[in-house]
């Protein structure tokens, strides 16, 4: 049930819905693009960054929140550390079971290694699952991967790193009938046909949906697939455990990467893997609040991996960029930042402003429709209060007069649940929006084959950095997940299996980290990777339970 | 200050903000989750809770990332249930009548008494996607079962200790492989891709000046 003052506003809507189904809004030229983003995105925000004082990345501007975790200290106390000898070998070590790191999993098994895969939460607890509203391929016959490029960079700002763009898009359509063969049900036509929409900034319809469960239909068929595979030890094998986090690599002399110091979350057991190949696959960063914003993103999303990777060495890009997905829940307050797919406005919902007035098109790469909310709220006046940051329309009711009655509930039951389970429904009543911080879009640097920087070491998923240039479309993170998880899993496993043996590793990498933050003068206080946000209250907060144990 | 209301969690008493959700307010008793909180966003299963307010008998189930609170609610997470997982291998499953009820023998064991459809937080016709897996009808499974986020309360309230969510997921995953017709467009399209018919024009791209890439990008005709 919306409030009083929130009726008027709606009433104004429902005026004004006839009138703005006819009205046509162009896109935005280039300049006003980039004046728009200068303006609004938080990315461009006076005094929300700083350069990060050490490490391969000295010098770059990163916000406060990352800084503050690539300015910390291990939670392992490296100079007074034995470390352990390892309680397991492995050809591949995954750490990370989203979906990068599960497809990954699965490939590198392929190819005849031995898998170890490692994640802090339950296999699948990933953006991945809470992807909505689908995944692109250039599939048919009006679209190619040519024409996919051309949307990717453009939306990305003209930055992307065009080998990794190239490998996006080739492996586009292949991804999709892997998809098929595990069984994931897409929406199709009787005889098979796609039926894919449009996605904010793509020029074909080449959104593929499976209703707005598609991240999760992914995911639960990658998880059932790679259960029944470790339960198959037919080439290589897969064991995996969950509850584990990740404290620091573990390199050798050369300053290569050959496993993990890790921490059985629930007793606290410190052990360490050893592994030819090591496969970081951790996902974003959303559960660091940038600027205040509230998120999109699963729990685990505390940017661990960007920690680990960083303090052995490895080089990020586009470390400056983060996504604001325009259409985060702004009320009620109890699902505050969740998501809003961008489908929604795929089949036909406006946004508008308190006076039932449309102010951009709603397709416009998600970096300026995000831009658009902001300036329609902050700068022109017209959002509609709320004990946050205020919020703008998505009027939803419209789909059913667009795209025909019944479409929500059809093309959009999860979003239907998400408002209905607080009185709001959407088949009649607009949702009120604002945007959220959804995804990262720099990280760790990697080429085609998902290789960093370290010997050893690869990235796959929303870790990496550099695919999808200063902003991601719609649909191209479970494509890039799958894409550059294969890709990973498959060249680390090859080249483990090339592999004779990696000596026990050590922490030196980050002793040396610690006596550069110490000649930088960071408080010792200050520690990383954060494996989990703390909610609590703060006299309540401090040293996790399963670390309180180290020193 | 938001007005306070009573929660019990695990029969312990704390005192919250009466607007959180179940999630919010177990954290803000200060409790940290290791387990039982996943996405908070209502996609992944994992904080599945059962509850009853005080003075009512009557268990009530909930997402905790979902739910605002009651008064005086009396709660307990499931963060894990034990329930059974077939081994199987999907390249080799037959899609027959019969195979879900070789993978699930108990699935037979169905007493109709809907304490699975009850249960559901999504509101998703359990006992009816049954009854279509014993028939061996997999689109009548894909399609009732299809929004299911595996929370797995059904199978903690089912007398015949049936696995509901993974009997559906292997019953979907059989009919996306199996039954559902294989997109034409993209067999056409994997054709052309296994000939190189775009490697050059990718190539030309990966060439271009940004200048170049921002004519091509402002001159793109849309599909409407």
């Amino acid at each position: 049930m919306y409030p009083k003052e929130f009726q008027e506003s709606i009433k104004k809507i429902e005026t004004t819905r006839q009138a703005r189904m006819v009205q046509k809004i162009p896109l935005l030229s280039l300049t006003d693009r980039t004046a728009l983003l200068e303006a609004y995105h938080p990315d461009y925000k006076k005094g929300t960054m700083r350069e990060i004082l050490i490490g391969v990345n000295k010098g770059d501007k990163t916000p406060h929140e990352f800084a503050n975790l690539f300015e910390a200290y291990s939670h392992i106390e490296a100079n007074n550390f034995t470390v352990p000898s390892p309680k397991l070998q492995t050809d591949v070590l995954i750490i990370g079971g989203g979906g990068a790191g599960v497809a990954a999993a699965i490939l590198a098994k392929k190819a005849k290694a031995n898998v170890f895969l490692v994640t802090k939460l339950r296999i699948a607890d990933a953006n991945t699952t809470m992807a909505q509203g689908g995944i692109q391929a250039a599939d048919k016959e009006n679209d190619s991967p040519a024409i996919h490029y051309l949307d990717v960079v453009g939306g990305g700002g003209y930055k992307n790193i065009p080998e990794l763009v190239n490998a996006l898009v080739s492996d586009g359509p292949e991804i999709i009938r892997w998809l098929e063969e595990l069984g994931v049900i897409f929406d199709k036509a009787p005889e098979g046909t796609m039926l894919s929409i449009h996605g904010g900034g793509t020029s074909r319809k080449r959104m593929h949906p499976c209703r707005d469960y598609t991240g999760a239909e992914i995911m639960r068929c990658l998880k059932d697939e790679f259960l029944d595979q470790s339960n198959r030890p037919d080439a290589g094998k897969i064991k995996y455990l969950e509850y584990t986090g990740a404290l620091d690599l573990l390199t050798d002399a050369d300053g290569k990467c050959v496993g993990a110091i890790l921490v059985n979350m629930e007793n606290g057991e410190i052990f360490t893997v050893k592994a030819k190949t090591t496969i970081l696959a951790t996902g974003g960063a959303g559960q660091l609040h940038i600027q205040g914003f509230p998120t999109s993103n699963h729990y685990g999303a505390t940017a661990d991996g960007l920690v680990l990777g960083y303090r052995a060495g490895a080089k990020l890009t586009f470390l400056d960029t983060i996504q604001y997905h325009p259409t985060g829940v702004a009320y009620p307050e109890q699902i505050l930042g969740q998501l809003i797919t961008e489908k929604v406005r795929g089949v036909g919902a406006q946004l508008v402003n308190i006076d039932g007035e449309r102010f951009i098109y709603e397709l416009e790469t998600r970096d300026i429709v995000a831009s658009a909310i902001i300036r329609e709220i902050q700068d022109r006046k017209k959002g509609i209060a709320t004990a946050q940051a205020g919020g703008v329309w998505l009027d939803t009711p419209l789909i059913e007069i667009v795209s025909g009655p019944g479409t929500i509930l059809k093309q959009l039951p999860a979003m239907y649940r998400q408002f209905i389970k607080f009185g709001i429904d959407m088949t009649k009543e607009p949702v009120l929006t604002y945007p959220t911080q959804h995804y990262q879009n720099g990280g760790v640097l990697c080429n085609d084959q998902g290789e960093t920087n370290v010997p050893g070491l690869f990235v796959a998923g929303e870790v990496s950095g550099g695919v999808h240039g200063r902003n991601r479309l719609m649909g191209n993170s479970l494509l890039d997940i799958l894409v550059f998880g294969r890709r990973a899993g498959k060249n680390a496993a090859e080249q483990a299996l090339k592999i004779a043996n990696v000596s026990d590793g050590s922490l030196e990498h980050v002793k040396k980290y610690h006596r550069e933050l110490e000649q930088a003068g960071v408080a010792k206080e200050r520690k990383a990777p954060m494996l989990l946000p703390d909610y609590r209250p703060k006299e309540f907060q401090g040293k996790f339970s399963f670390l309180s144990h180290l020193k | 200050m938001a007005q306070l209301a009573t929660i019990y969690i695990m029969g312990k008493e704390y005192k919250v903000p009466s607007t959180l959700t179940i999630l919010q307010a177990i954290e803000a008793s200060g409790f940290l989750f290791v387990r039982g909180c996943g996405c908070r966003g209502g996609f992944c299963g994992a904080c599945s809770t059962v509850y009853r307010t005080k003075d009512s008998y009557k268990l009530k189930v909930a997402l905790a990332c979902q739910t605002k609170i009651e008064d005086r609610m009396y709660l307990a997470q499931i963060p894990f249930y034990p329930g059974n997982k077939a081994v199987h291998n999907l390249k080799e499953i037959k899609p027959t009548t019969e195979t879900l009820c070789a993978l699930y023998p108990e699935v037979m064991r169905c007493i109709s008494c809907n304490s699975c459809t009850k249960v559901c937080p999504q509101d998703i016709k359990v006992m009816d996607y049954i009854n279509a897996a014993i028939r061996g009808d997999y689109k009548k499974v894909s399609e009732l079962s299809f929004d299911c986020i595996m929370c797995g309360l059904c199978s903690t309230r089912c007398p015949a200790e049936i696995v509901q969510y993974n009997i559906a997921l292997v019953a979907r995953r059989i009919y996306g492989a199996y039954i559902m017709k294989q997109a034409p467009h993209l067999n056409k399209r994997l054709i052309d891709m296994k000939e190189n018919k775009f490697a050059s024009d990718i190539e030309q791209l990966m060439k271009s000046s940004v200048d170049q890439l921002k004519e091509r990008y402002t001159k793109r005709d849309m599909e409407k």
